[in-house]
């Protein structure tokens, strides 16, 4: 099998009218399937040891990234936490590139160096996986100021989990962003919990998307269970920061039907509250409405299928067959500057 | 005597000056509900009620701030970091609050108030979360700073750590919490600021501290095959650290090399390595020596680990080294 096996975001994304094309169903199907289905993996290979670390995982959230490849450009810019594998996976990476970097190996999208917390992939401007909670927030606005700066009219969207925004780091970039009217669109996909913690527990306001417009900046709830609801809010956002009006701030309603990390006993919900989420999948929300639209059949699905597992048991194979990264690369993309001096006791 | 885990250890230490001074609470990420990222406070909130066990948001610069100001309000709180990496976001209110309440006020208000979590690698967690602050806090005049070892050190310098008037980094590891030690039932402290010989040799110090203890001890055993005598130290604080001891024992040996964690360049091994030469100069037989981590970060893949971290093998080629053995 060859390197091919990625996706392609479509270029149609809504026709004459304004209605979303076959192609843009398709994509979505088709990557959130193989999120789901990537990570499903993931998970497996975790318990075999074969991924190490923390390793978080995206399933139930698919809708919060393929919604928003479709509503953005190709030059737009992408940052988010370490529950990370889900973006560059709907923006064209390969699912090898990303399995050989859960697997730690040379061939990884970040050369096995980062691990699951931290994919990063210039091809597609995905500008990374980030382990410190908040840090990329104030680091979003820092690349759509670059973009200002440079007037592209590029965008970037930066996500965050509902735990960031009880970050002093969040208030301050927002507070920045909106005065600066940098062209960031800032994502709270909220799942409901930091690690144990619910976000009731963490604040008084749990209607998170209501802390934007204590900066006065437009500011809304999406059901992000909806890969068409996210599509058309961050679309909206988009456009607004195209324009010169600054940012956005969107709380995407989501679920993570896993626990945190691998490692977690998820004491702090019941097995009914994450069922009735599931009822909810945005995998199958798509693919009711494929077939609801007559836009493919079974059998298509069922082809689309076959291919995405094709795709991950290839990844499995790269990911297995390639080597670990020589040891000498521990000296290597720590400085730009080739001969720097480290101390070698 | 009875064996327990690190992380039962903590977990009594807290507990009891919790018992003992009603001033005292824990507060950080997960340490009630959850009981713990890494189960240390098990129980504690069934205990002491959520007054006293008390779980934040992710906002650690705040929570931080919290505690010192409570602090030099009359309360004793031992804040917990999930990990060291992350007290890097709050390290403002460490260094500039905590320490400098009581210079500042001129001795008016003292800060009482314990910093504790995990340190270091813990596996392949790359970059971000394969840190070790103990040299970085060690600089800062106004903190202490321990670094235990073993179930029983850490319980007694726990203790300790919370009754002290002035504020104290507690530096723990999730690779040690599962260690299990010999702890006495009964109540015992151990002061800050002493360093013990935990094993008596004669050809050359080894010093080393927190989780490096391990790479020490085996490299003592490694060398012992060869018929080298190793005496090995555990600093246990590395502010103030007890320099005398390492003095003492090189005026034994005449060679001292130190097993560190933390990167090479203004670490805790350069401080020692330094007054060494200064206090024992005429003792030395040769350089001293050190095995930190490598000059970089910690990335992910194993490889990578395995060719930056301290480890035996590399301890085992500077004790031959300064022995001139090679
Ligand atoms: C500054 C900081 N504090 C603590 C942690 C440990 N930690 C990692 S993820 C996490 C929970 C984050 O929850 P949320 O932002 O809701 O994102 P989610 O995991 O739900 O995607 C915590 C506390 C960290 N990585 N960084
Ligand atoms: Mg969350």
């Amino acid at each position: 099998m060859s390197m091919e096996l990625v996706l392609t975001p479509p270029t149609n994304v809504v026709d004459a009218e304004g209605n979303f094309t076959k192609d843009t169903y398709m994509y979505w199907y088709e990557s959130m399937y193989l999120m789901r289905k990537f990570e499903e993996k993931a998970g497996q290979l975790y318990g075999q040891q074969k991924i190490r670390g923390f390793c978080h995982l995206y399933i139930g959230q698919e809708a919060c990234a393929a919604g928003a490849v479709t509503a953005l450009t190709r030059n737009d810019k992408w940052i988010a936490a370490y529950r990370d594998h889900a973006y560059p996976l709907g923006l064209g990476t390969s699912a090898r590139a990303i399995m050989a970097e859960l697997y730690g190996k040379a061939t990884g999208c970040s050369k096995g160096k980062g691990g699951s917390m931290h994919m990063f992939d210039k091809n597609v401007n995905f500008m990374g996986g980030h382990g410190i909670v908040g840090a990329q927030v104030p680091m979003g606005a820092g690349i759509a100021f670059a973009e200002k700066y440079n007037k592209t009219g590029n965008v970037c969207i930066c996500y965050m989990g509902d735990g960031a925004v009880r970050q002093g780091a969040f208030h301050e970039a927002l507070n920045m962003a909106m005065t600066w009217k940098l062209p960031v669109i800032f994502v709270i996909e909220n799942n409901g919990y930091a690690m144990g913690t619910s976000i009731q527990r963490a604040s008084n306001v749990t209607d998170l998307y209501i802390l934007g417009e204590a900066y006065e900046m437009p500011s809304m709830p999406v059901d992000g269970m909806d890969v068409e609801a996210v599509h058309h809010a961050v679309a909206k956002a988009a456009e607004r920061a195209r324009a010169g009006e600054g940012p956005t701030l969107l709380e995407f309603r989501t679920y993570r039907y896993r626990g945190h990390s691998m490692s977690d006993p998820q004491k702090y919900r019941t097995k009914e509250e994450v069922e009735a989420y599931k009822k909810l999948d945005p995998v199958e929300q798509v693919r009711a409405t494929i077939l609801r639209k007559g836009l493919a059949t079974e059998e298509e699905l069922s082809a689309i299928n076959a291919r995405v597992k094709a795709i991950v048991e290839d990844s499995v194979q790269f990911a297995e067959e390639s080597p670990f990264p020589d040891p000498s690369e521990a000296f290597t993309d720590v400085y730009v500057q080739p001969d720097y001096p480290f101390i070698m006791d | 005597m009875r064996v327990i885990q690190f992380r039962e250890a903590l977990r009594e230490a807290m507990s009891e000056e919790m018992r003992r001074d009603p001033r005292v609470f824990l507060m950080g990420e997960e340490v009630a509900e959850y009981n713990g990222a890494y189960k240390v406070s098990q129980g504690m909130l069934d205990e002491f009620g959520p007054e006293r066990v008390i779980d934040t948001p992710i906002s650690e610069l705040g929570f931080a701030g919290i505690g010192v100001g409570a602090a030099i309000n009359g309360l004793r709180p031992i804040i917990e970091f999930m990990t060291f990496n992350f007290s890097l976001v709050a390290i403002d209110q460490v260094v500039n609050s905590a320490a400098k309440i009581l210079p500042m006020s001129a001795g008016q208000y003292g800060c009482p108030i314990v910093f504790r979590g995990p340190t270091g690698n813990a596996g392949q967690l790359g970059a971000q979360h394969s840190q070790n602050f103990e040299n970085w806090y060690a600089n800062t005049p106004g903190l202490k700073v321990v670094v235990p070892s073993n179930p029983y050190d850490a319980k007694g310098l726990l203790k300790s750590a919370i009754r002290d008037d002035d504020p104290v980094i507690f530096m723990e590891s999730e690779l040690m919490y599962s260690d299990k030690g010999e702890v006495p039932e009964s109540e015992y402290l151990i002061p800050i600021g002493q360093a013990k010989t935990v094993r008596e040799g004669t050809d050359v110090t080894l010093v080393s501290f927190g989780k490096m203890m391990k790479v020490a001890l085996n490299a003592a055993d490694e060398a012992a095959k060869e018929g080298i005598s190793a005496e090995v130290i555990d600093l246990r604080t590395v502010r103030p650290i007890d320099y005398a001891a390492v003095v003492n024992s090189v005026k034994k040996t005449n060679r001292l090399v130190i097993i560190e964690e933390a990167w090479p360049l203004a670490s805790i091994s350069t401080d020692v390595g330094f007054q060494v030469q200064r206090m024992a100069f005429d003792y030395l037989d040769a350089p001293v020596l050190r095995v930190n981590s490598m000059d970089v970060p910690l990335n992910y893949a194993p490889t990578l680990i395995e060719a930056v971290l301290p480890n035996v093998k590399r301890t085992m080629q500077a004790i031959k080294s300064v022995l001139y053995r090679n």
